[in-house]
């Protein structure tokens, strides 16, 4: 329970230091070219990351859950359409509940 | 009926210009100052519309973290707190993924770390439409997040964009922790793969990082990203893959340009 709440406490603190340092830096360190570049591909990264291991990563093995995918699928599509992240949320969790419904 | 109710309602309340400027204007700073330009106006309403709509997702997600985190061995507090003091998602799902999948508590970290970094790099944007000074700047900071920082910068005027951070940055916050409370209060109770609600997290970071890969590198790390942890999945413990990932977008990032105009014209 302690190193739970000590990871916990390391963790938030540690994320709010680095948007502190955000907008604390100088300027002309995180305008650097290679920094801006860095910083607009980690989200990138990190992001395709999350999708892949929500959607096939189950405690290091690979898994594919059919009704989730669907739901994806569906927000994939809305994106594609231009869609807003609320209504690709919405279409998504909907998408996966229906088909999970009647598989 | 309900979800009908909110679909309609959230139909109208994002306009798409408005979310769509994406996070990846904040890759340069000179995006950052041509989006404050050009930016289609978006009056104040129209911005508290946007930012209720993405309150209203943020509630919907917190339900999902709180459930999570209830689930893989987190008290109500340490839920709760997670959200009021990190308050920033994808690390927060990250370090409790990490601990549910029964990975280390240092990997943990280190993933909840490396996905909160690009915070960091939306302080520039952020700093130049807020100015904070002195104490101000450790409050803002607190809000710096993924939608804050869209809203924001997608905004055609300082004053305008200054709102916009504030009413995303607040109304998210407020949703986002009384979500995660009320998620790990019914975990146990509701199904919320009934609900679909497991597809909430992927879709979110689905559609973040959609508008991002109009630009042709951005598309090439999102598909190196993929191999990396695809392959890594049955080889690494839990939260290393997406410690990896991170590599890739560095390795990429110093690179040098291959043509001015990607890095400048964007």
């Amino acid at each position: 329970m302690i190193t739970v709440w000590a990871t916990v406490l390391v963790a938030s603190l540690g994320c709010y230091g680095l948007k502190l340092a955000g907008v604390s830096l100088p300027e002309s360190v995180l305008n650097h070219p290679r920094v801006q570049r860095t910083a607009g591909l980690l989200p990138v990264a990190m992001l395709t990351a999350l999708v892949v291991t929500d959607l096939f990563d189950a405690n290091g093995r690979y898994t594919a859950d059919w009704p989730t995918l669907a739901g994806i699928g569906a927000g994939a599509i809305a994106l594609r359409f231009g869609r807003s992240p609320v209504v690709v949320f919405l279409l998504a969790i909907a998408a996966t509940a229906v088909v999970r419904l009647v598989s | 009926m309900g979800l009908g109710a909110i679909f309609a309602i959230g139909l109208p309340a994002l306009p798409r210009n408005v979310l769509l400027v994406s996070t990846a204007t904040t890759s340069s700073s000179r995006t950052a100052a041509a989006a404050i330009g050009p930016a289609p106006f978006a009056a104040r309403a129209a911005i508290t519309r946007a930012a209720a709509g993405i309150g209203l997702y943020a509630g919907a997600f917190g339900i999902t973290f709180g459930a999570l985190a209830a689930r893989s061995g987190l008290s109500l507090t340490q839920a709760v707190a997670l959200s009021a003091v990190m308050y920033t998602g994808a690390s927060q799902f990250a370090l409790v993924g990490v601990l549910a999948a029964g990975g280390s508590h240092l990997a943990g970290l280190s993933a909840a770390l490396l996905l909160g970094l690009r915070n960091a790099f939306y302080g520039v944007p952020v700093t130049r439409i807020l100015r904070p000074r002195g104490l101000r700047r450790m409050w803002t900071a607190h809000f710096v997040v993924d939608e804050s920082t869209a809203m924001a910068v997608a905004q055609p005027a300082p004053r305008a964009g200054r709102y916009a951070f504030w009413a995303t940055g607040l109304t998210l916050y407020a949703l986002w922790t009384l979500g995660t409370l009320a998620g790990t209060l019914i975990g146990s109770g509701i199904d919320t793969s009934a609900l679909g609600l497991d597809a909430a997290a992927p879709a979110i970071f689905l559609a973040l990082l959609w508008p991002q890969l109009s630009r042709e590198r951005a598309r090439a790390v999102a598909l190196g990203a993929a191999v990396v942890v695809l392959g890594l999945i049955p080889l690494a413990p839990a939260g290393l893959p997406i410690i990896a990932a991170a590599a890739v977008a560095i390795f990429a990032g110093l690179l040098p340009a291959r043509r001015r105009h990607e890095t400048e014209g964007q």
